[in-house]
């Protein structure tokens, strides 16, 4: 809501000294919030002054246009008090005029600096000005011409035009309706700025009492609309100009100036806050009747939409049928227009739950519905079709129809009971009774009792309905600034829970691995899982899809973590980035709910309806995935790099399982989008947490990643899961290592794996460790064979092993081998 | 011993002179300063203490010699050989440390080679400041509250007063998803944790949710469709603004540190009222000659979230007893928390990924 500050004092008494910004920063202490302060001459730099056209020479130009070379007096604003030499291509001005003059050295809306300029022939030192290009609202494109009486040349032009006015852009909140209108701001600021007095109430004034001569109303639903009020006005000019305090008003806020009739609704439902609309009179057939639509039934409303309409929809209709819809929008065939001489004015008073569900319905957001739908004052319907007919009158020709329809009754005002020292509790400072009672009085409630305390809110103040609202309203009087800060004292807190613990060691062990975190948005589309050569029978094609999501390519809820990670690893390729590591950890959506209930606000609900929330909502786990491009370990002065290869996706998941005590084992699988040869099935404690390894060369492909690039994504509520709580701390034997190494040909399908746990499962107990240190494969072992070469390590608790026993479990060993994997020993 | 030396060769026998046991002494010494090296003297060593040596041939004389002259020709060679030998010593000591001192020189590398082999990891900006949050309130003895990011929209509105006529659900601006029946949202904000929070547990509550959140806001410097808040939540007997004041002034201290408090200013939030917006003072120039001030633009004041008396409709949908029990709550970004605590104007680097963004903060903020 923006105001003009001159207007705002139309309605309340302000000392000379309280500045703007005192009044805005105690209008935003009590509720209505500064978004800004600003002047429609802000613009606008330099001398701007009043000149006298001495002379004006037309001179015809060679392009057919004709110039007019003026002498113009603009005082001692020129340093010289010689009159002003300056090129004029406009012609609606004569001699004599006062016209409006920016000298050299201004500037003009739009950053247009003036100077002494040579053109036409002459040195034209400054410009005559029209009201475009001063910024303001359009009346015709011509100069201004000022009134005779406006002042003396040379004088600053500002203040004549409004340009210093101060326009105070308020951001009103839902339960502060009364301050989307002049007559609201007003009040508050007599309320809270202090000095300020005399609050003239513009909806206070004496309307003729309402009689039978009147256009007929029949409200048939009193709940959606309980009061309607209606007045006529013949003979209006619909060629009447707006008046320039009106039109610059309307602008001011934030409105355009469309003609008068529409100007003058406009102008009233500012002031007072009460939405007007205009019928053209001589359209109506008939009674006015005000139902809920039906169904099926269709309007074309102003904006030239048609809409059908909902058996919610609160319509206006006459014999010819819907003539609008109530309260948010008029139609198209009663609509106001150029050849309008009769106009009905409906000042009505409409059910908010309506307006809110109409407008959100129809997708319809204007001045009107805004009001409407935040809560009017019920009880000024007929104040407010008074102002419009005197202002049709006074502007328009008009007369005023000595019918006055007035249908219905506003409904009551809440009565709310509330303790006298709520205030003082909620707050946590002292807030007397009496002190309550002053404040609440001060905003317009009817206070009685006391200890406990009626209220009976104003009936400006829909937003007051319960003791809550009412002792927000004393704090904010009282004052936030006052509000002592005092620690709470919680009991005994139990940290971090074992969840939380965990998850700050994944992300750190994915660092110190080498990977950097990042954070990418969750929204993907098809076109993402067919880059990562996801089929379209995986389960990860199944998708939660946003039914309004902000791009069209992007409506899904992703289901693996890679697909914003592997884009954001191409965009650093992109960036000239050759070896980096990325990680993200977030939840992804796997769709398995159904129907949250919507339940009830007035009590708890019980174990199983909650349960039934939770039940409907998708499992949403926490995953981790990397990617890692270009070398592990970078080349330098100290030699060649080293390339990363799958075997560093699967180490690290490997360091992040260990990060909660959890050892990985892994399998080869086939699986998008990896290397189909070249991806590690991950599982701890028999059960898969994801996949690691060399992405697919198409993959890499299709995201511009080089080729060799690689991936890994886990499951981390998994690995939560089996997190391990205490690890037993260690036993060590000081008996003497002995030392076996074996080296085992295979056929190239055996997985080391298997032959890793074959030879464990032979060498029994004294094996104190096992590691593969080498792999060949070459003419020595023949084709489709592999040798892999395991370091055995033995120990004893009690003994030292002799070289017999050693070479006796070493055979053991690899009999178990020879057996199970069909190895031979080289 | 006196007895006769069988094997003894009296050809070779060296004169017991006085003046040539010196002489031999002498030529030690100079040989053994002479040594440049630990080469040098292990010769000199062998020429003049060893085996051979005039007085190791000396030494061997004694024997020979009569008893009553034994003991001082004794003394006097044992007194050369001791001098010849102590020499060597001292001078073995000082080579050997020339000796290290050279092979050092020569392994001397040029440390300001670069030393990168391994690239080093980090984690994301927001990720610490969540658990720099965190650790806050764990430290004030409160607790850290979760959950799901796809929301039950009860959870996320009619639970919060925010019914489906309520003008307020239209500030926010929400994902929904499909099909619409199903009541399933994007959750706006993690007011939701709050709701579950009170469903699931007994007063008195004191925790905070750091989290994650979606609204349709087009993306750009200043909105994201995905943002980070934090909201706090306090519901207990004889809960006041002034405990909202007191723990919001201490969050602020403990995060921007001494001297920075907070201020209210009225506001509207349907899960709460009274409501409040909390402005943070400026952290940098503390509200003193602010007009220089780049974080507050000379306003003294950051905004910082929003907050209030959490709404008696609100405790009663999540089954707390309004007449009891009274609360508070506050909410505001990580993500903008973030940005003027470490000056970034444009919030996009949060969400692009780009590796060089994450890496400047290392692993701890």
């Amino acid at each position: 809501m923006k105001a003009p500050i001159s207007w705002i004092k139309e309605y309340v008494d302000v000392p000379a000294d309280v500045t703007t910004d005192e009044i805005t920063r105690r209008l935003t202490m009590t509720g209505l919030k500064l978004e800004a302060i600003d002047s429609p001459g802000a613009q606008i730099t330099g001398p701007l002054v009043i000149g006298r056209v001495l002379t004006m020479e037309p001179e015809p130009q060679k392009n057919g246009k004709v110039i007019n070379w003026c002498t113009v007096d603009v005082g001692d604003a020129n340093g010289t008090g010689q009159p002003q030499g300056i090129v004029c291509g406009a012609h609606n001005f004569a001699p004599g005029d006062l016209v409006v003059v920016i000298l050299p050295g201004g500037v003009l809306p739009g950053n247009f600096a003036i100077s002494e300029r040579k053109t036409y022939g002459h040195l034209s030192a400054g410009m005559i000005c029209s009201t475009s290009e001063l910024g303001l609202p359009e009346d015709d494109d011509g100069i201004i011409v000022l009134p005779s009486d406006a002042g003396e040349p040379g004088q600053d032009v500002r203040s004549v035009l409004g340009l210093d006015e101060e326009i105070i852009e308020f951001e009103v909140n839902p339960d502060r309706a009364y301050g989307l209108s002049l007559r609201g701001i007003a009040r508050d600021l007599a309320v809270s700025v202090e000095g300020a007095t005399n609050f003239r109430d513009p909806a206070i004034r004496d309307t003729p009492a309402a009689n039978d001569q009147g256009h007929p109303v029949v409200l048939e639903d009193t709940v959606g609309c309980p009061v309607f009020v209606a007045r006529k006005v013949t003979g209006f000019d619909p060629s009447a100009p707006t008046p320039s305090y009106i039109s610059q008003r309307l602008v001011a806020a934030g409105m355009r100036s469309i003609s008068l009739a529409v100007d003058i609704t406009n102008y009233v439902m500012l002031e007072t806050g009460r939405p007007i609309h205009g019928y053209d009179a001589d359209k109506l057939r008939g009674a006015i009747v005000v139902r809920r639509a039906r169904a099926g039934e269709t309007l074309t409303t102003l904006d030239g939409t048609d809409r059908t309409l909902s058996t919610e929809d609160l319509v206006v209709t006459d014999d010819s049928g819907i003539i609008g819809l109530g309260g948010v929008m008029g139609g198209e065939t009663t609509e106001m227009g150029e050849s309008t001489t009769s106009i009905l004015v409906e000042s009505a008073h409409w059910d908010a739950v309506s307006m809110f569900r109409t407008g959100k319905r129809h997708k319809i957001s204007s001045e009107a519905g805004k009001r409407n739908e935040r809560g009017v004052d019920p009880t000024i319907c007929e104040a407010a079709a008074d102002r419009v007919v005197e202002l049709l009158v006074a502007h328009g020709g008009a007369s005023a129809d000595p019918g006055v329809t007035v249908v219905g009754t506003p409904p009551e005002a809440p009565v709310i009971t509330v303790s006298g020292d709520k205030a003082a509790l909620v707050s946590g400072m002292e807030i007397s009774e009496e002190t309550a009672v002053e404040a609440l009085r001060a905003v317009g409630c009817d206070v009685t009792g006391s200890g406990t305390l009626t209220v009976v809110p104003p009936p400006w103040r829909p937003d007051l309905t319960d003791a809550q609202d009412t002792t927000e309203e004393v704090i904010r009087l009282v004052g936030y600034d006052k509000v002592p800060s005092v620690l709470p004292i919680p009991p005994a807190g139990r940290g971090l829970t074992r969840a939380q613990q965990l998850r700050r060691r994944f992300g750190r062990a994915a660092a110190a691995e080498g990977f950097t975190e990042i954070v990418t948005f969750p929204f993907v589309g098809e076109s993402d899982f067919d880059a990562l050569g996801i089929p379209t029978d995986d389960v990860r094609r199944n998708a939660l899809r946003l039914a309004n999501p902000l791009s069209n390519e992007a409506p899904l809820m992703t289901t693996t973590v890679l697909v914003g990670l592997l884009r954001a690893a191409a965009r650093n390729v992109g960036y000239g980035a050759s070896s980096f590591g990325l990680f993200e950890t977030a939840t992804v959506t796997l769709p398995t709910g159904g129907v949250a209930p919507i339940l009830p606000v007035d009590a708890r609900p019980s174990k199983e309806e909650f349960a039934a929330l939770d039940a409907a909502l998708p499992r949403q786990p926490l995953h981790i995935a990397l990617v890692g491009v270009g070398e592990a370990d970078a080349s330098g002065w100290w030699g060649e790099g080293r390339g990363v290869t799958w075997a560093d996706a699967v180490e690290a998941v490997r360091a992040v399982a260990d990060s909660v005590g959890l050892s990985v084992t892994t399998r080869g699988v086939e699986m998008a989008p990896w290397h189909p040869g070249r991806c590690a099935e991950l599982s701890v404690a028999g059960e898969v947490v994801g996949h690691a390894g060399e992405l697919h060369p198409k993959v890499c492909t299709a995201l511009g990643l080089p080729r060799g690039s690689v991936a890994a994504e886990a499951d981390l509520d998994v690995l939560i899961e089996h997190a391990v709580h205490l690890r037993p701390a260690p036993t060590f034997s000081t008996q003497p290592l002995a030392k076996e190494d074996v080296a085992l040909v295979v056929d190239e399908t055996v997985a080391a794996a298997d032959v890793e746990a074959a030879l464990r499962s032979g060498a029994g107990d004294v094996l104190e460790s096992i590691r593969l240190f080498d792999v060949y494969t070459g003419q020595q072992v023949g084709a489709g064979k592999k040798s892999l070469a395991f370091a055995l390590r033995f120990r004893a608790d009690d003994r030292t092993l002799t070289e017999k026993d050693t070479s006796a479990f070493r055979d053991a060993a690899v009999a178990a081998a020879v057996a199970k994997v069909g190895a031979v020993q080289r | 011993m006196s007895g006769p030396n069988n094997d003894y060769d009296p050809v070779e026998v060296t004169p017991l002179k006085a003046e040539e046991l010196e002489a031999a002494r002498d030529a030690a010494l100079v040989a053994v300063a002479a040594a440049q090296d630990l080469d040098e003297l292990k010769q000199a060593r062998l020429e003049h203490a060893g085996d051979r040596s005039p007085l190791a041939l000396a030494n061997r004389e004694i024997g020979a010699l009569p008893p009553q002259a034994r003991k001082e020709a004794g003394q006097r060679i044992g007194q050369a050989r001791g001098a010849v030998n102590k020499a060597i010593a001292e001078r073995q000591a000082v080579l050997e440390v020339e000796h290290e001192e050279r092979m050092l020189l020569t392994e001397t590398v040029d440390v300001t080679l670069p030393t990168a082999r391994r690239r080093r990891g980090s984690r994301h900006p927001l990720t610490l400041q969540s658990e720099l949050i965190a650790d806050i309130f764990v430290a004030m003895g409160w607790e850290i509250a979760e959950g799901p990011l796809v929301e039950a929209e009860w959870l996320n509105f009619d639970a919060l007063n925010l019914g489906p006529d309520h003008p307020a659900r239209t500030m926010q601006d929400t994902f929904w998803t499909e099909p619409a029946e199903n009541h399933v949202v994007l959750r706006t904000q993690t007011s939701p944790v709050q709701a579950r929070t009170m469903l699931t547990r007994k007063p008195p509550i004191y925790i905070a949710c750091p989290g994650r959140v979606f609204r349709t806001d087009e993306y750009d410097a200043t909105h994201s469709p995905m943002f980070h808040q934090v909201e706090g939540l306090v519901v207990d007997k004889g809960i006041s603004m002034a405990h909202l004041k007191g723990a919001l002034d201490h969050f602020a201290t403990r995060m921007f540190g001494e001297g920075v408090d907070t201020r209210f200013r009225p506001s509207y939030f349907p899960f709460t009222e009274p409501s409040a917006e909390v402005d943070l003072r400026c952290f940098v120039c503390l509200g003193e000659n602010s007009e220089e001030c780049r974080t507050c633009r000379g306003e003294g004041w950051i905004e910082w979230g929003g907050c209030g008396v959490v709404n008696p409709r609100v405790l009663i949908a999540c089954g707390v007893d309004p007449e009891v029990y009274s609360g508070f709550a506050f909410g505001m970004g990580i993500d903008r928390s973030f940005m003027f605590r470490h000056n970034l104007e444009d919030l996009r680097p949060l969400f692009e990924g780009d590796v060089r963004f994450a890496s400047a903060f290392g692993t701890e903020i």
